[in-house]
């Protein structure tokens, strides 16, 4: 079998990067190729068009950046994500202004059509049609069409130069296995670039040590795997991601009702 | 008998939408208010609660210090995985969803109009259309069996919520069935609103004056319990 090339760093894994390539990057907090974003942060391209769920903050830690530092530097052409800008004016972030000012493109899209979107372009299916969005503002210059009586439209895949994925575990032949809900968009993702490269928990086990049954992604998506060194990033900080909770459950659709 | 004014806390919003959702029930619950409908669920109901991020069948939130960190539902709150639980990809979560197999997706909003349409993705009309917080809920909310919405009735400013027509962008154009407000439950029923229940002491025509658009009282209108 064809196997991915192992690198012995995240720098390496990265090193080759083309400016202006199109990148998927999954992650639903859990799920997030860290270590592959901050190694791409100090690689140094520009010109990206990236997919993602949302677009983020910048950190503010220079050992772990991502899509949100990226953006704020300008790096970043263009934002396909189901969250380009928060839903309330007074928590807009960087992402907004650019958006507003015209630096940054920026394509909304619901986050099923997104998956979907994904799914299709690894899957070889250039477009498929979907109900979510009929009516609404994404639907605009969009193909409609009507099956059995329900209106329908048009949504193309997404098909990247590379994918950032993270795994818990791999084995040499590059086939993946992932741990709960950090699994959300990473073996769509990874089956839809030109180059996938993983970020791997667990160290990567030679070729028939995973059990073929529990295998959720093959090897053959993947091109390149490297280890999470021992002092990588594992899991974001805890404390922020409940800081991260209480402040979405402080501010939910709807307003501030009494407590 | 005339009671106090009490509109409906938060978690009383939560237990009106727990008692609307059926028996055996495939169920989304949306950030806020209606997350918390899951502390009011009943072993008898059966309920299996999926997230968008690819949880089906996830219980309560993770007690302090037992959190996975891998384990979170669309809030990216720690949650728990009930016996039989399991994890699916992001398309596979929305397979699910577009197949039609979620009975009730419960969501909050800005607007709700008389027409069924429903507007929580844009604060503002800036006509900006690349730019918002879609989420998962047009999706959810083209495809699920029905829609429930938690909020408040009125803005900060004493707006109503419930309108004649939505000011904002939609999530979806029609499809909502059920409203739950500080003031109330509301049925959408032939491009009207209908008030099905009300908040201990409020009349009738109180929550008509706050609502901004035709309101019908149902023929068997009733105080809530919870």
């Amino acid at each position: 079998m064809g196997k991915p090339t192992i690198y012995a760093s995240m720098n390496e894994a990265v090193a080759d990067f083309k400016d202006d390539s199109m990148l998927m990057i999954p992650g639903f907090g859990p799920g997030s190729p860290h270590n592959l974003m901050t190694a791409l942060y100090y690689q140094g391209a520009t010109g990206l068009t990236t997919v993602s769920n949302g677009v983020g903050f910048p950190s503010a830690d220079p050992r772990m950046r991502g899509l949100g530092d990226l953006v704020m530097e300008g790096r970043v052409k263009k934002v396909i994500a189901a969250f380009t800008a928060s839903t309330r004016p007074s928590r807009a972030g960087t992402a907004e202004e650019l958006i507003r000012s015209g630096a940054l493109q920026a394509e909304v899209t619901p986050q099923g059509t997104l998956a979907e979107r994904i799914r299709a372009g690894g899957a070889g299916i250039p477009a498929f049609f979907t109900p979510a969005g009929v009516g609404t503002l994404v639907a605009e210059g969009k193909e409609h069409r009507d099956f059995d009586g329900r209106t329908y439209l048009m949504e193309t895949a997404l098909f990247a130069d590379y994918a950032f994925v993270r795994a818990h575990r791999a084995d040499t032949a590059g086939n993946l296995i992932f741990r709960l809900s950090a699994r959300n968009f990473n073996p769509i993702m990874a089956m839809a670039a030109r180059t996938t490269i993983v970020e791997v928990e667990e160290p990567i086990v030679a070729a028939g040590e995973l059990d073929p049954d529990h295998i959720h992604l093959p090897g053959i998506y993947v091109q390149r795997l490297v280890q999470i060194p021992p002092d990588g990033i594992f899991s974001v900080n805890r404390q922020a991601m409940v800081g991260l909770q209480q402040a979405r459950a402080a501010s939910p659709p709807g307003g501030d009702l009494p407590r | 008998m005339s009671d106090e004014k009490q509109p409906l806390t938060r978690d009383q919003m939560g237990a009106v939408l727990a008692q609307r959702i059926g028996k055996g029930w495939i169920v989304n619950l949306g950030i806020g208010i209606p997350v918390l409908a899951s502390n009011f669920f009943t072993d008898e109901q059966e309920i299996t609660l999926t997230s968008e991020n690819g949880v089906i069948g996830y219980g309560g939130l993770a007690p302090e210090g037992m959190e996975d960190p891998d384990l979170v539902n669309a809030g990216v709150q720690f949650t728990t995985l009930h016996p039989g639980g399991t994890i699916v990809h992001h398309a596979d979560s929305f397979a699910l969803i577009r197949s039609g197999r979620v009975d009730v997706t419960c969501l909050g909003a800005y607007e709700v109009a008389k027409d069924g349409s429903f507007a929580n993705w844009k604060t503002v009309n800036d006509g900006m259309g690349n730019m918002g917080g879609i989420g998962g809920a047009m999706d959810l909310a083209a495809c699920a069996q029905r829609i429930y919405i938690a909020m408040e009735h009125t803005t900060r400013d004493g707006q109503p919520r419930l309108v004649e027509q939505c000011s904002l962008p939609v999530t979806a154009p029609s499809g909502v069935d059920l409203v739950v407000t500080e003031l109330g439950v509301f049925t959408v029923q032939d491009g009207r609103f209908v008030l099905e229940e009300h908040a201990p002491g409020y009349t009738f025509e109180e929550i008509a004056a706050v609502t901004g658009a035709p309101l019908v009282a149902s023929p068997d209108l009733r105080r809530v319990s919870v």
